[in-house]
């Protein structure tokens, strides 16, 4: 057995299954090994579609995705997406081929310093020199990525590596003396935070991605106390959207209830986030009247970081949340509701019906037709937005987005990778125009697995949210955000990768045209023609504060417009 | 405020690039960084000294934590020895000027490793406010080339930094 035959070998031995790559000179060795082997390969057309992929992968089914490059420019391409899932916490093991160690340093064809190159944007990085380390960094590049708080390790395979004999032994031990990851909270903070919690008078209970797994324990929670809970962009789905005890998310474009419980909250239990800027606005400004701010995280580095915290809880999600969930009891928040509850009803996400299609109505009749079912992903900009506020997500993991890196064109290779991890599924692409033609290419993948992947292009013809700042803050210089004079036919482009291609542009037409694409077996593309100066609201300007929130386009505040 | 660390990690190749990007690209200020073997394989020892308040330096600590290849950091807050060794060549014009600056060796403790014509190589031990002193009262008589290796310490009595034992999870 070669190196190559002994590194598929171990990923067999972690449960690996599918890998998203894409050969090259450096790393053909393993592509011929995995010609003979049972794990499936999904061939993405451009490397940094693979890391995406592979990312989703990992979102839609809570375990390592896997993606495969070749030197150089095949793995220089995986920058972005390393990035991605590092910020957003996402467990994946990254395989890259290398030269061969008597050429490393020479400036040798298709050579990079990957090692060097990715060691910020990974957690976690190994090169592999010699053939028998081959099980054993395998082995700790998966514990890596996948304990404590996730993140994309990536590990580097000099040609020769690959070629040389095998001769050690699958049976290894992990040898990592510097990483032990605290999973246990520790009890006393934790009495601690059930005794604030237990005085609050206005306590909120904010949800993040580090959630994803303690979904029943959140849930138990936020019924056993009848606290408010405010699930974060990546945090939806951990919560109920639909739970009555939901109050959307924070943030820049957040709810208004949810901007303004955390405004006056008196007490934040914070569980598996990072206080992102796009979710505390300026921070000096942040929750002023909490006295008491509660924050539970794995990862310690996160704590104190950026909000001042009182009770840090070190500890896994899932612990930490069903212990919570022992000691707490019935808090009397009928005063806090009532507050809640005219904000909630006053200030619902809504929008002001023009005659033209618009976006937020195409992803809510999705919402209904679907009852929030579906497997969702989306591109970045203002069609995100809209998704994260009108597709209710119910369950967790059915929501994979770019949340921390705000990476363009990640809703198609997103939607590959989840619609290989769950399959049966249906899993719709929310995109906009500018996001989409950054990955496109992949339809050919999508094709090819001939997936149950529902493409909706929310085209308005704009790089919108860039558009929507120069309306607000530039003066409506539109620099370089025009799209459309130079926008493919996109239903015609999805035919000619023989993809169902529809276009909709009569509002009166939308809802049967939901019907038209849900009924459609296999990958539809629908270019839905929305209005091309819609603005994404609430919205709270960069820097700004709760109390800065700008709840109604004020481009639209003419009666009658 | 200045922070003296101490950072225990395996020499992997490539270490010292993860803490020194770490530090970097996380804006942290650092006055220097010294490394060197221990006594025991496989483990490196890297002194650092950080400037900024209480906040910055739990940063410091917690993110150079979260690497993977660092076992062990700790903030010298307290009672321990601190030292550093700088190579200070001084410009010697006459007699005159090598008389005085050899009292002035003298008055620091510092050894003369290398005499010339033209000038002297002195070698220093002491902390970092010692060496910068010394180099100050040298400078008047011309310093031609400085070289410290930036200040490496640990804690004093029976404190040491070592591996953890394996925490149960």
């Amino acid at each position: 057995m070669n190196g190559a035959a002994a590194i598929l070998k171990a990923l067999e031995m972690q449960g690996v299954d599918t890998i998203f790559g894409h050969p090259g000179g450096t790393i053909m060795p393993t592509y011929d090994a995995l010609y003979d082997s049972p794990i499936r390969h999904i061939l993405v057309r451009h490397e940094q579609a693979g890391v995406h992929a592979a990312t989703a992968y990992a979102r839609a089914s809570g375990r390592v995705g896997v993606c495969m490059a070749t030197s150089g420019p095949g793995a220089l391409n995986l920058v972005t997406g390393l990035q991605d899932a590092l910020m957003d916490s996402t467990p994946v093991v990254a395989l890259t081929g290398n030269v061969p160690q008597h050429l490393i340093g020479t400036d040798a064809f298709q050579e990079a310093d990957v090692v060097g190159i990715t060691q910020p944007v990974t957690k976690h990085n190994f090169q592999v020199r010699n053939v028998n380390d081959i099980p054993r960094i395998i082995a700790e590049a998966f514990y890596i990525a996948s304990t404590g708080r996730p993140g994309p390790v990536l590990i580097d395979f000099p040609k020769d590596v690959q070629q040389a004999e095998f001769t050690g032994s699958f049976d290894v031990e992990i040898d990592l003396p510097g990483y032990k990851p605290t999973y246990k909270g520790h009890p006393r903070q934790i009495e601690r935070a059930l005794e604030a919690l237990q005085k609050a008078e206005k306590p909120v209970l904010m949800v993040g991605g580090g959630a994803l797994n303690a979904a029943p324990e959140i849930v138990a929670l936020a019924e056993k106390t009848g606290i408010p809970v405010i699930p974060t962009l990546m945090g939806l789905g951990v919560f109920p959207g639909t739970h009555p005890q939901c109050l959307g998310m924070p943030g820049m474009h957040g709810s208004v209830a949810a901007n303004r419980a955390i405004h006056h909250a008196d007490t934040i239990l914070a569980i598996g986030l990072r206080f992102d800027d796009r979710v505390t606005g300026k921070v000096s400004r942040f929750a002023p009247h909490a006295h008491t701010i509660i924050h539970v995280d794995i990862d310690p580095a996160e704590i104190g970081k950026l909000v001042k915290t009182t009770i840090p809880v070190v500890g896994d999600a899932k612990w930490v949340a069903a212990e919570l969930v022992k000691g707490a009891q019935k808090l009397h928040l009928s005063k806090w509701w009532a507050q809640l509850e005219d904000w909630k009803t006053k200030h619902p996400f809504a929008w002001k019906p023009k005659p033209h299609l618009q976006s937020q109505e195409v992803i809510q009749a999705f919402w209904e037709a679907t009852q929030g079912k579906a497997v969702v992903t989306s591109g970045v900009g203002q069609h995100q937005m809209f998704t994260a506020q009108f597709y209710k997500f119910d369950a967790p993991r059915s929501w994979i987005n770019s949340g921390g890196l705000g990476t363009m064109g990640v809703g198609l290779p997103f939607a590959i990778g989840a619609a290989l991890a769950r399959p049966g599924e249906l899993v719709i692409d929310f995109d906009g125009d500018g996001s989409f033609q950054m990955t496109l290419q992949e339809l050919a993948t999508l094709k090819k697995h001939n997936l149950n992947v529902k493409i909706v292009i929310l085209n308005n013809g704009f790089l919108g949210m860039v558009r929507q700042w120069q309306d607000l803050f530039h003066a409506k210089r539109y620099s370089e955000v025009y799209l459309a004079d130079s926008n493919p036919d996109f239903a015609k482009l999805a035919e000619a990768y023989g993809i169902r291609g529809i276009t909709l542009t009569d509002k009166a037409k939308l809802h049967e045209t939901v019907k038209e694409v849900l009924a459609h077996p296999g990958p539809v593309l629908l270019e839905a023609r929305v209005y091309h100066e819609e603005g994404v609201f609430p919205m709270i300007p960069s820097g700004g504060a709760a109390e800065d929130m700008i709840i109604e386009n004020p481009r639209e505040t003419v009666a009658g417009d | 405020m200045r922070h003296l660390v101490s950072v225990l990690v395996q020499d992997n190749p490539g270490v010292l690039q993860r803490v020194a990007g770490l530090i970097a690209r996380r804006g942290f200020n650092i006055e220097s960084l010294a490394v060197g073997r221990t006594h025991q394989p496989g483990l490196s020892r890297i002194s650092l000294v950080v400037s900024g308040d209480d906040a910055v330096l739990e940063q410091v600590e917690k993110q150079l934590n979260r690497l993977i290849e660092v076992i062990k950091v700790t903030d010298h807050s307290e009672p321990h020895v601190e030292r550093e060794l700088a190579l200070v060549k001084v410009s010697i014009a006459g007699m005159e000027e090598r008389l005085e600056v050899k009292d002035i060796a003298e008055a620091f403790r510092a050894r003369i490793v290398d005499v010339a014509k033209k000038s002297i190589i002195f070698e220093l031990t002491g902390d970092s406010t010692k060496v910068n002193n010394f180099v100050e009262a040298m400078r008047p008589y011309g310093l031609l080339e400085v070289m410290r290796t930036g200040a490496v310490g640990m804690s004093r009595g029976e404190q040491v930094l070592k591996v953890r034992e394996k925490k149960a999870v």
